[in-house]
């Protein structure tokens, strides 16, 4: 092997179509002028590719985990337990990863300057947290349901409840920004966000009510397993 | 296993995303760092504020700190930025130039950082490299940069200004950036 070959190394799968929204979705109106209208060129997977930011450690603290608590006092709102895991396509786990969350309150207002949906906000709740995933892959938070709300896609437009959750993964490949839904919501049929996916992937968007989860008296649980790009096929070992 | 959905960022992960040391690739001070900055419009020609701007790229030497760099981890160059855009659709990070990172044939590619830009609007992420408009020679030989439609390689190249490199991203319309599919 030449010091050129050890330097090539195995790529990720690529992105699937079958998976992903496509970036222009005239029902979701803010696409029209920001999604590229030029094809994608492709990228070769290199060193920079296949290699990513592995942070977390240190900017992650147990209390981040926990959204429920801010300011001395205790969020409005139906407590919930999410977890799940994170694994690649080939199903191994994504241990040492950061998972960012981000969502609106239980009454479906986000602590945000533009945000004037006619809802109060709550001093106990900022919808932040982050937490770091285990040597298994796994993760846990503890929330409040987040609400509803309006926005002004057209006329009448609720996004339902959903929680913004942001993932590095071990490498640039598999970043990942996606938002996890509740089981059975009826605005469903109604979010073209949502309804962008390609209809046989929506379901993976859509956490599992998990019995388990559930802390007695305390806070009902559900379950979101995620999953990220994994290698390509990796080329056989010189013997 | 199939691969979870993307989904947009909306307009509120600023409440998020940001960092507050998200910026400092390096910290102010370290010798030959650079602010790489520019605005991020779309298709009306408007400043979006409410992207989030993500870059990665190897350290000075073409290093990365990361255990499938096969050369071997270094430790101590992060490697990464993060700044979410500003009322006037404005980013910047501080950093580095990278060094040379072996390409897809093993020959060394043109220093590069490539970025991912994430927005309300943005169902997905899209990715683009920043080239660096003063490295002729290594620009030159560089497959992906030359692999770019000639008339639109221009759109992947930071210019030097005076406070480092100045690099828009056009989200749509004419002078659109190159993107990649990764
Ligand atoms: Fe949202």
């Amino acid at each position: 092997m030449t010091t050129a070959d050890r330097l090539v190394v195995p790529g990720y799968r690529r992105d699937d179509a079958d998976a992903h929204p496509p970036l222009r979705s005239p029902d979701y109106k803010s696409t029209m002028l920001r999604a590229p209208s030029q094809a994608p060129l492709l990228l070769p997977h290199t060193l920079t590719e296949v290699t990513g930011p592995l942070l977390g450690e240190g900017r992650v603290t147990a209390a981040d985990s926990d959204l429920t608590r801010h300011a001395g006092g205790e969020a409005q709102g139906q407590r919930i337990v999410v977890h799940g895991q994170v694994r690649d396509s080939d199903g191994r786990p994504v241990p040492d990863t950061l998972v960012e969350v981000w969502q609106a309150n239980a009454g479906g207002r986000y602590l945000h300057k533009w945000d004037q949906h006619d809802s109060p906000l709550d001093p106990h709740f900022t919808g932040v947290g982050r937490v770091l995933t285990d040597s298994l892959g796994r993760y846990r938070f503890v929330t409040i349901k987040p609400g509803a709300y309006p926005w002004r896609n057209h006329h009448n437009a609720w996004r339902p409840a959903h929680i913004h959750l942001s993932l590095f993964g071990r490498a640039f490949t598999q970043r990942l920004v996606t938002q996890m839904y509740f089981p059975d919501d009826p605005l469903f049929p109604y979010d073209p966000i949502y309804n962008s996916v390609p209809e046989a992937a929506r379901h993976r968007m859509v956490s599992r009510f998990d019995l388990s989860a559930t802390v007695e008296e305390w806070a009902l649980g559900f379950e979101f397993d995620i999953v990220l790009r994994g290698r390509e096929a990796t080329p056989m070992e010189e013997s | 296993m199939t691969y979870t959905p993307s989904q947009t960022v909306g307009p509120y992960l600023s409440i998020g995303l940001p960092w507050p040391d998200g910026p400092d690739v390096v910290t102010e001070g370290v010798p030959g760092a650079f602010r790489l900055h520019g605005v991020v419009t779309d298709g009306a020609g408007d400043p979006i504020p409410d992207a989030l701007v993500e870059t990665w790229q190897a350290d000075p030497a073409g290093r990365f700190d990361h255990p499938d760099d096969p050369r071997g981890a270094v430790s101590g160059f992060r490697g990464f930025g993060r700044c979410p855009t500003d009322d006037s659709g404005r980013y910047w990070i501080r950093t580095l130039k990278p060094g040379a990172v072996p390409g897809p044939d093993g020959a060394p590619q043109a220093p590069h950082i490539d970025v991912s830009v994430f927005a309300r609007g943005l169902l997905h992420r899209v990715v683009t490299r920043v080239y660096f408009a003063d490295e002729e020679a290594a620009n030159a030989t560089d497959a992906i940069l030359t692999g770019v439609p000639e008339n639109r390689r221009a759109t992947l190249l930071a210019v030097p200004d005076e406070t480092g490199y100045r690099f828009d991203i056009r989200l749509q319309g004419d002078d659109e950036t190159v993107f990649f599919a990764v």
